[in-house]
């Protein structure tokens, strides 16, 4: 959002950026009809066999917990999507300013080498090899 | 003594003091649920197949809480908004179904959801004793069929004092549907709406009991996952809850008298924290509820 | 000081609230519950200090059974069952589990309640608002919260000691599954024992240390003055930058791991417990399926950030001091903040060198160890620029300067004895010694500690308006050095020779403490000069704690700047009023302009104009702005 002109300034140019808000309640009650419908998208793709449709499109035979891992993919790219949308327009991180970008990225990053580097150390997986 | 920059932004940065305090205080809490999710990660990862279930909790509820979320969060910045555009009524009533909102989903959590799991049995068989449970389980349908071996026999206990008698030597359950009729394909993956309790009676008896307790955090990985992370969820929920009613209360009125912009800044900087709440049950909700 | 230099009224749009800035406060809200960021630094400083002494007395008590494993303690030994209970010692001798609650609950006292609060809260809190040219924090409420959570944490974590069973005995590091079945079953209250106490008490810490580090972060930010630009940041400000986002990201983790053994222990949940675990010879009730390597994972995820949160704010306050009594401009001002931030970022992917030992496998080993060699490189950058620093510089031995000289070869010794420690083949060996106890006493104690001390001999005048006393000061001070090097350097010897840590009899049941003498002593006979010189060195403390108090009264009266700093804090007068400063200061320059060439006095302030004369290609006389 941009910034709100100071509250000792014109009332006019107040007017104004009180429009630019108005414009931007619409993107809300859609992002937000979006978002529930998505929900139920969520849902109903959770009840879809997956493993059952890969297996066929690739001609091979997977075993059930494939196939709930196909799920599992399918559910947390939907939820990036929804919570993507939550960020950028109920958040305002789409207009948000630099040093907020700066700091979850840097947390992105921390949270991210916290799973993975724990995950490595777990299975400790060859990738150095 | 004025403390700057707490309504109107700093030049270099573009930004007012609460706006930098809130992203930070959400990046922690991105740490602080990070460290949870990691926890449930490896938890699943490492159960053994058959220990993890699926299909435990009520679908239609949870679905139904995340759209009342989701509608809080779209209530609640259309509140902000009304303030941005000094519209105090307007922000008063949406204010208002925001709170209701977060009031409902903790009400259905918390009457609701968790009493449900509290009165849900489950009994995890001994391991060499499993062939003599067949009939409820199904082991060697779901062998043939590929599908993850079946440990546990769920449903209502008939007789709870077996639960602290030592004298009574078996657990009188009402099966759940899969363990009434295990064979049934239709049971192989979990349904939409809920299957209720049958009317099967079984018998099992303590000696074949691996572990009997009900639908406790205690009873297995995933609730102990379960009721931890939406439990902290909850309280987040609360404390936002809490903060709504307070900038709703006539005592934020007189805020909003005497810099409207500062009102809108805290409603905008509490509404951060609610979106970052919704978030979490975005992600929270199909983790638990479909996977 | 030059009360001449021009200054900017800087006009901030003002809110209606001026009303409430005019009446007196009462007793508790000026001095207890007070939003003002010097009161609080102050009360963090004061509590930080309690403790240390606190968490210092309990490793005095434990030196007593190192080196006389079993014997009655003199004097002190009659009354202290009666304040830990009968079960702690008796007869006056201490009982192994005692031994563990004396040091899981030093290192916990000395590390969350003494050294952080002092050296991030007390420090940070005093002196960052005013090196920055600010009013004050800007979240004051929330910075009352922050302390007032510290508090309830400190009296939580101290009640555990009076509860049936005693304190925590599972180490600092509160290792599962001991940790999960420590203090329960018959004898024990399910809620007021000292591990769940432990767990509890530390929630409050974490939230307070993460209400704290929004604050600092945010301040940094936004309340700079005007024409304070980030390079010419004091150090000192830098330095609590970085710690402030390591405690933001990195204590999260660990308070939902402390969340999660909370459940443990009182929802028997198995997030860490695995099938088939055998407690006490019976199989415990459990579901099972959890795993004791994702509570190290989470507690070292933090605990690793942690270390660096104890040093850096040292590195800041050496800094600080090293410049101004040296009458120099720090050496390499831009590598130090480089490696300052460097530090800050690797400090996150490092923490599994604490867990050589827990079966990882070689890859995810060899990056570990890469990233905590490359680690070293920023910290000897910093060590190295501090010691270039002090050449050709007019060197003045203030006691401050004394502690904070003596803090470079102690924290030289420290890190340089990390390197073995950081290759997991050589861990294998010293894991768990006393090679690892030498190792960070070394970094903390005549490190961290020392930077502290430096830094209370360096602001008490401007917070109080009086010095505290020279003499007494170096009476503390030489004792100090000398006996902190008798404590903690054979130390590195007993671990080489294979002694363990956390071992209640000092070794003096295992072959390895007694078959082999290094240096004329076995390793179990090096306990007793340890031990003396850990006794003698509380005695060095009592003229520190006495100069410090009698001073606050009684001390010499000092002007504004009696350490003609350069730095916006002694623009201030002394101790600072609500709102800090008369007029709101403007920063023309950077903040170690000491000995320019051409100038009458040695050191030039901060918010001193730029002359024409003085305007260079790297100077021009531009505006001084926000930035």
């Amino acid at each position: 959002m941009n910034n709100p002109p100071d509250v000792t300034q014109d009332s006019k140019e107040y007017e104004e950026y009180a429009h630019g808000v108005q414009k931007h309640v619409r993107g809300y009650l859609i992002v937000g009809a979006t978002l529930l419908a998505f929900t139920m998208i969520t849902v109903a793709l959770s009840y879809v066999d997956f493993g059952a449709i890969l297996s066929s499109l690739f001609h091979t035979n997977l075993t059930s917990t494939q196939g709930r891992k196909a799920n599992i993919a399918v559910a947390v790219l939907v939820a990036t999507f929804k919570a993507g949308l939550v960020g950028a327009i109920f958040m305002h991180l789409a207009a948000e300013k630099r040093l907020i970008y700066r700091i979850l990225i840097f947390t992105g990053f921390f949270v991210l080498g916290l799973f993975w580097l724990t995950l490595l150390a777990w299975y400790d997986f060859p990738i150095f090899r | 003594m004025e403390i700057p920059y707490t309504v109107s932004t700093r030049p270099d940065t573009g930004l007012w003091n609460a706006k930098i305090g809130i992203w930070l205080f959400l990046a922690s809490e991105v740490m602080l649920f990070g460290g949870l999710f990691s926890a449930y990660i490896f938890l699943r990862i490492d159960a053994a197949p058959g220990m993890w279930p699926h299909g435990v909790l009520n679908v239609p509820v949870g679905t139904f809480n995340t759209c009342v979320l989701i509608m809080s969060s779209v209530t609640v910045v259309l509140a902000w908004a009304a303030l941005k555009m000094r519209r105090y009524r307007a922000y008063w009533w949406y204010m208002l179904a925001t709170i209701s909102c977060g009031i409902i989903f903790l009400v259905v959590k918390l009457a609701y959801e968790w009493p449900q799991k509290y009165d849900h049995f489950g009994i995890y068989i001994k391991s060499e004793a499993l062939g003599k449970y067949e009939q409820y389980l199904g082991n060697a349908y779901a062998a043939e069929k590929e599908l993850p071996p079946r440990l546990e026999i769920t449903g209502h206990l008939h007789n709870p004092a077996a639960l602290t008698d030592p004298n009574i030597k078996e657990y009188e359950v009402a099966l759940d549907p899969l363990n009434a009729d295990p064979t049934n394909p239709s049971m192989d993956r979990p349904h939409f709406l809920p299957l209720t309790v049958t009317h099967k009676i079984a018998t099992i008896e303590k000696a074949d009991v691996e572990r009997a307790t009900m639908f406790l955090p205690t009873h297995n990985a995933y609730f102990a996952s379960y009721f931890t992370i939406t439990g902290l969820h909850g309280l987040h929920v609360l404390a936002g809850v809490i903060v709504f009613i307070y900038m709703w209360l006539p005592v934020s009125k007189k805020v909003y008298q005497r810099n409207p912009e500062h009102l809108a800044n805290r409603v905008e900087v509490s509404g951060l924290f609610w979106h970052f709440v919704d978030l979490i049950w975005i992600f929270v909700f199909p983790l638990f509820y479909l996977l | 000081m030059d009360a001449s230099a021009s200054v900017e009224i800087h006009h901030e749009p003002h809110g209606h609230d001026a009303a409430h800035e005019h009446h007196e406060l009462g007793f508790w809200r000026k001095y207890i519950f007070s939003t003002d960021h010097k009161v609080i630094g102050i009360q963090y400083g004061l509590c930080g200090m309690v403790f240390l002494f606190f968490g210092f007395c309990l490793m005095m008590m434990m030196r007593w059974q190192l080196a006389y494993p079993g014997q009655a303690m003199p004097v002190i030994g009659k009354w202290l069952p009666h304040i830990f209970g009968p079960e702690s010692m008796p007869d006056g001798k201490m009982t192994p589990n005692f031994y563990n609650s004396l040091g899981a609950m030093h290192g916990t006292i000395m590390i969350f309640l003494g050294v952080v609060p002092l050296a991030f809260a007390a420090f940070g809190n005093f002196v960052v608002p005013l090196q920055i040219g600010a009013p004050d924090m800007t979240f004051p409420k929330v910075n009352a919260a922050s302390f007032w959570a510290f508090a309830v944490g400190g009296v939580v974590m101290s009640m555990s000691f009076f509860v049936p069973g005693g304190a925590a005995k599972g180490g600092w590091t509160s290792y599962v599954p001991l940790a999960a079945f420590d203090d329960t079953g018959p004898g024990r209250n399910p809620v007021f024992n000292g591990q769940t106490l432990w767990l509890i008490g530390f929630i409050f810490l974490i939230t307070s240390s993460l209400l704290g580090a929004v604050n600092f972060i945010t301040t940094i930010i936004q309340l700079r003055a005007k024409g304070l630009t980030w390079m010419r940041l004091p150090f000192f400000v830098w330095a609590q930058f970085v710690t402030a986002f390591l405690l933001l990201l990195a204590f999260p983790p660990l308070e939902a791991a402390i969340i999660m053994q909370l459940m443990d222990r009182l929802a028997h949940t198995s997030f860490f417990l695995p099938a088939g675990l055998v407690v006490n010879g019976a199989p415990v009730s459990i579901s099972g399926g959890g795993n004791p390597l994702l509570w190290q994972h989470l507690f070292w995820f933090l605990g690793h950030p942690e270390v660096y949160v104890l040093i850096l704010p040292a590195f800041g306050i050496v800094a600080e001091i090293l410049a101004n009594n040296s009458r120099k401009p720090l050496w390499g001002y831009k590598s130090l903040v480089f490696s300052v931030l460097v530090i800050g970022f690797l400090s996150f992917i490092v923490w599994a060198h604490h867990m050589w030992l827990t079966g990882m496998g070689s890859a995810v080993s060899a990056f570990f160890q890469t990233t905590t060699l490359l680690i070293s490189i920023p910290s000897v950058i910093i060590l190295s620029a501090f010691f270039i620093s002090l050449w050709g510089g007019s060197i003045r031995f203030t006691v401050p300067m004394l502690f904070a000289t003596a803090f470079l070869p102690m924290f030289g010794i420290g890190g340089l004895t990390g390197i073995p420690l950081a290759f997991n083949s050589a861990d294998l060996y010293l894991h768990d010694t006393y090679y690892v106890i030498a190792h960070f006493h070394y970094i903390v104690a005549p490190g961290t500690i020392f930077g502290l001390f430096a830094g209370i001999y360096h602001w008490f005048p401007k917070a109080t308006g009086r010095k505290m006393n020279d003499f007494w000061g170096k009476v503390h001070f030489w004792p100090t050095l000398v006996c902190m090097n008798v404590i903690f350097l054979p130390m590195f010897l007993q671990g080489m020779a294979g002694m363990h840590r956390r071992w209640y009899d000092g070794g003096q049941g295992w072959g390895v403490a007694n078959e082999h003498t290094i240096w004329g002593l076995t390793g179990f006979q090096w306990n007793h000069p340890i031990s003396w010189a850990a006794w003698i060195m509380g005695l060095a403390q009592i003229p520190f704690i006495i100069n410090f108090f009698w001073c606050i009264k009684h001390g010499e009266k000092v002007n504004d700047n009696p350490w003609e700093a350069t730095t916006l804090e002694w623009t201030a007068p002394s101790p600072p009023p609500h709102g800090n400063f008369v007029q709101t200061p403007v920063a023309y320059r950077g903040p170690y302009e000491y000995s320019l060439p051409g100038r009458e006095r040695d050191f030039t302030m901060q918010s001193e104009p730029v002359e024409p004369a003085e305007r260079t290609r790297r100077k021009p006389a531009a505006e001084p702005v926000l930035a």
